[in-house]
């Protein structure tokens, strides 16, 4: 009989259960940034002449920029970006018809992490089906249910394949977001992202299915650099789920991603992230540094992005998915809930820009903080002059586990427009000793209590995820907080 | 059921009991009534198992077993309950899912599976009317916003509920006004029966109308100072405590 009990053992037991490595051969780039690297992760992605200057022009760029290293509420060592390989994939070809082509190895891969790759029937109504683009260290290894969605019109694929396929969306639409220009790892990103995941919805389409992008780091010393890029049509609806893993590694790793979303006229995206990178041991040894720039436009009218987050992995976490609310009566939703336990740092929030009239934003903000971490929330909500009627909630909750951690709140709040309405309102808890006790009191133990606690403290976040993101997400709350109350 | 001999405890190295006996048997409410500081909350909160609280000498058996080993949890899977005297809020987490984690963690350790939903259904919307309570407020966070007196006979509906064998009632009438505590003592009325047995720690006789006790006590300075039925707790009311205190004094 699994009872709780035992579900939970084999948790604590587990630590961090994404930690294995594959064995699969790889062809990688030598060590290193210049140039010539540039060149080469483009010449074997087989690119056009425009994405290579592309990338040279960011590159380029890059060199002139400093690390943001001053204002986040972080400490990390110096970044070697010449001991690191930018480019890794999986030797056997990586342009495959069927899944008999795919490396076996790689399949049980994905399978250990609960991913399938195979497109089974399921029943309909009795659970709902995602298509997935696995990618693999550098490159996209396989997206399932691509010809159920292109029948629908839907471009769901790796981002190499859209650049060949789709080039007139990619030059159209990427950098439009996130310029090269914006921020140091945003430029590092364009100069030499590898693969990542690429959809469009066409007009009034709304998606039948849950679209997901999962993303391993496999190879060790290698950085990941993916690039995700969804539009949204005029009418069009999507959700879309990303998740993230990396082996237990004594080094850290570098993982900087883009992700740009376009939602048009009436469109709605919803864009879901457990993000689950390795955290480091319990002496804050390795773990991957997350340095990732997410921002959407509602570029028209009626238009609305949401993002939601469970962030619990990741040695440092720099990080603020934002929306740009230019047309009007756009909405932009921010749901997130950072866990930081041992040494973990993050520092996350969400800029919201009300460009539009009658434009609203709503931030849930939930960190929760536990060992030796610290957890910031960075939040900006800016109301344009023009943006009338601008209306923002902000709601800021840190909980508190131990008292060697800390919780950190950095608001700002630029108001332009007379008729704007912005509220702030933020609390500060310790999960408390009587809680424990009270449940304790009523046959329930720690490590349950503690996720039962964690779990309610999460709620408003957690509700907005898909349901079967949402049972995974509370299951790794409860492994990420484990021994975390004596 | 429940064997107290030369117990002694207390917190941060004072001593608060100074030696409790008490033998509770299947079926009885014994009352303990006492003055402030005499010790009331202390004896609930290390018969619960709370942390803070040192047993120096003495032992406690329950169902024959040392009750001062066992976990805090442990102690509850094995039928004892608390009725808490300062319900705990538990933001975000319901009522009714907080019970069914709390039902399923004690069959599991009692070797059954988990409640069947429709089970455990039936028997909210059975034990709520026991406390005339809503089924909007079982549904609510557990305790959160709720009245003083909704705490309480949320308490009474979750002893209801986890069916407890020896219940332990921590001043469970303090800040309930009378139809309250009218509600709260029919609730636990309606739970006595000739397996289950309650300890009722109140400050007030007026508790003791309602829920009719086989023993009283009185608890002071740590000790057991007198024993009797339930028309010492009359006696009490009309004297108040110093009475007692002399008595003890002069012992």
């Amino acid at each position: 009989m699994a009872s709780g009990n035992d579900i939970l053992k084999e948790h604590i037991s587990s630590d961090y259960k994404y930690g294995f490595s594959s064995d699969i051969e790889m062809e990688t780039a030598p060590k290193g940034l210049n140039e010539d690297i540039v060149r080469f992760i483009s010449k074997k992605k087989n690119e056009p002449e425009w994405m290579l200057e592309s990338r040279l022009k960011a590159f380029r760029h890059w060199l002139t920029m400093e690390e943001p290293r001053h204002w986040p509420h972080l400490q990390f060592p110096k970044i070697d970006y010449q001991d690191i390989i930018y480019y890794a994939a999986p030797k056997k070809k990586t342009e495959v018809k069927s899944l008999d082509e795919v490396d076996p190895e790689l399949l049980a891969t994905f399978s250990k992490l609960g991913i399938s790759l195979e497109e089974q029937k399921r029943l309909v109504g009795m659970q709902s089906t995602i298509a997935v683009d696995a990618v693999f260290d550098s490159v996209s290894v396989k997206t399932t249910f691509r010809e159920t969605l292109l029948e629908k019109g839907i471009i769901f694929c790796s981002f190499s394949e859209a650049v060949h396929d789709h080039p007139e969306l990619i030059k159209k639409y990427m950098g439009s977001v996130v310029p090269y220009t914006d921020n140091y790892f945003a430029a590092l990103n364009a100069a030499v992202f590898s693969d990542g995941s690429f959809c469009y919805i066409p007009k009034g389409v709304r998606c039948p299915m849950e679209l997901s992008t999962y993303f391993r780091i496999n190879t060790a010393g290698t950085g990941q650099f993916e690039r995700t890029l969804i539009i949204a049509d005029e009418g069009a609806y999507v959700s879309y789920l990303e998740g993230c893993t990396a082996p237990q590694r004594d080094e850290n790793q570098l993982h900087a991603a883009v992700v740009e979303i376009i939602s048009h006229r009436n469109a709605e995206v919803k864009y879901s992230t457990v993000q689950n990178w390795y955290p480091g041991d319990k002496n804050g040894k390795g773990g991957v540094y997350n340095f990732v720039t997410k921002r959407g436009i509602c570029l028209e009218e009626n238009s609305k992005i949401s993002w939601t987050q469970v962030e619990t992995g990741s040695a440092i976490t720099w990080k603020y998915p934002s929306v740009i609310l230019k047309g009007d009566n756009a909405i932009g939703e921010f749901y997130s809930v950072a866990v930081t336990n041992n040494f973990q740092q993050a520092d996350t929030g969400t800029k919201m820009i009300h460009l539009g009239k009658n434009t609203r934003s709503t931030i849930v903000s939930k960190g929760i903080s536990a060992g030796k971490s610290n957890n910031s929330y960075r939040g900006l909500v800016r109301v344009a002059k023009g943006a009338s009627n601008a209306r923002n909630y902000s709601q800021c909750d840190s909980l508190l586990m131990g008292d060697k951690c800390g919780a950190h709140t950095f608001p700002y709040i630029e108001i332009k427009d007379k008729s704007a309405v912005v509220e702030h309102e933020a609390t500060t808890s310790k999960i408390g000793e009587d809680q424990i006790f009270y449940c304790k009191q009523r046959g329930i133990d720690t490590e349950k209590a503690v996720s039962l606690i964690v779990n309610g403290y999460c709620k408003e976040v957690l509700n907005q995820l898909p349901m079967e993101f949402a049972v995974e997400a509370q299951k790794l709350l409860a492994v990420s907080l484990e021994g975390s109350v004596g | 059921m429940l064997q107290i001999k030369n117990l002694h405890a207390g917190i941060e190295g004072k001593e608060i009991l100074k030696g409790i006996n008490l033998d509770v048997k299947a079926g009885e409410v014994h009352a303990i009534m006492g003055p402030n500081g005499s010790g009331k909350s202390t004896l609930s909160s290390v018969l619960a198992g709370k942390e803070e609280y040192e047993v120096s000498e003495g032992e406690v058996k329950f169902k024959g077993k040392d009750l001062l080993e066992l976990s805090p949890e442990d102690r509850a899977r094995e039928g004892l309950f608390l009725a808490f005297q300062y319900p705990v809020e538990i933001p975000g987490v319901s009522n009714i899912n907080f019970l069914k984690t709390a039902i399923n963690e004690i069959r599991a350790y009692r070797g059954q599976g988990p409640m069947d939903a429709k089970e455990f259904l039936a028997k909210v919307k059975e034990k709520q009317a026991f406390v005339e309570m809503t089924g909007n407020l079982a549904n609510r966070s557990v305790n959160e916003g709720f009245s003083g007196g909704e705490k309480k006979r949320n308490e009474i509906f979750q002893l209801a509920m986890l069916e407890p064998v020896l219940a332990v009632l921590d001043e469970t009438d303090s800040g309930l006004d009378i139809d309250a505590l009218r509600i709260v003592a029919n609730g636990v009325n309606k739970l006595r029966s000739k397996d289950r047995a309650f300890v009722v720690i109140t400050h007030y006789q007026r508790l003791l109308d309602h829920i009719v006790p086989d023993v009283v006590h009185v608890l002071f300075d740590g000790k057991i100072v007198k024993s009797g039925g339930k028309e010492l707790a009359l006696e009490l009311e009309k004297k108040g405590y110093d009475w007692i205190k002399k008595e003890a004094a002069i012992a």
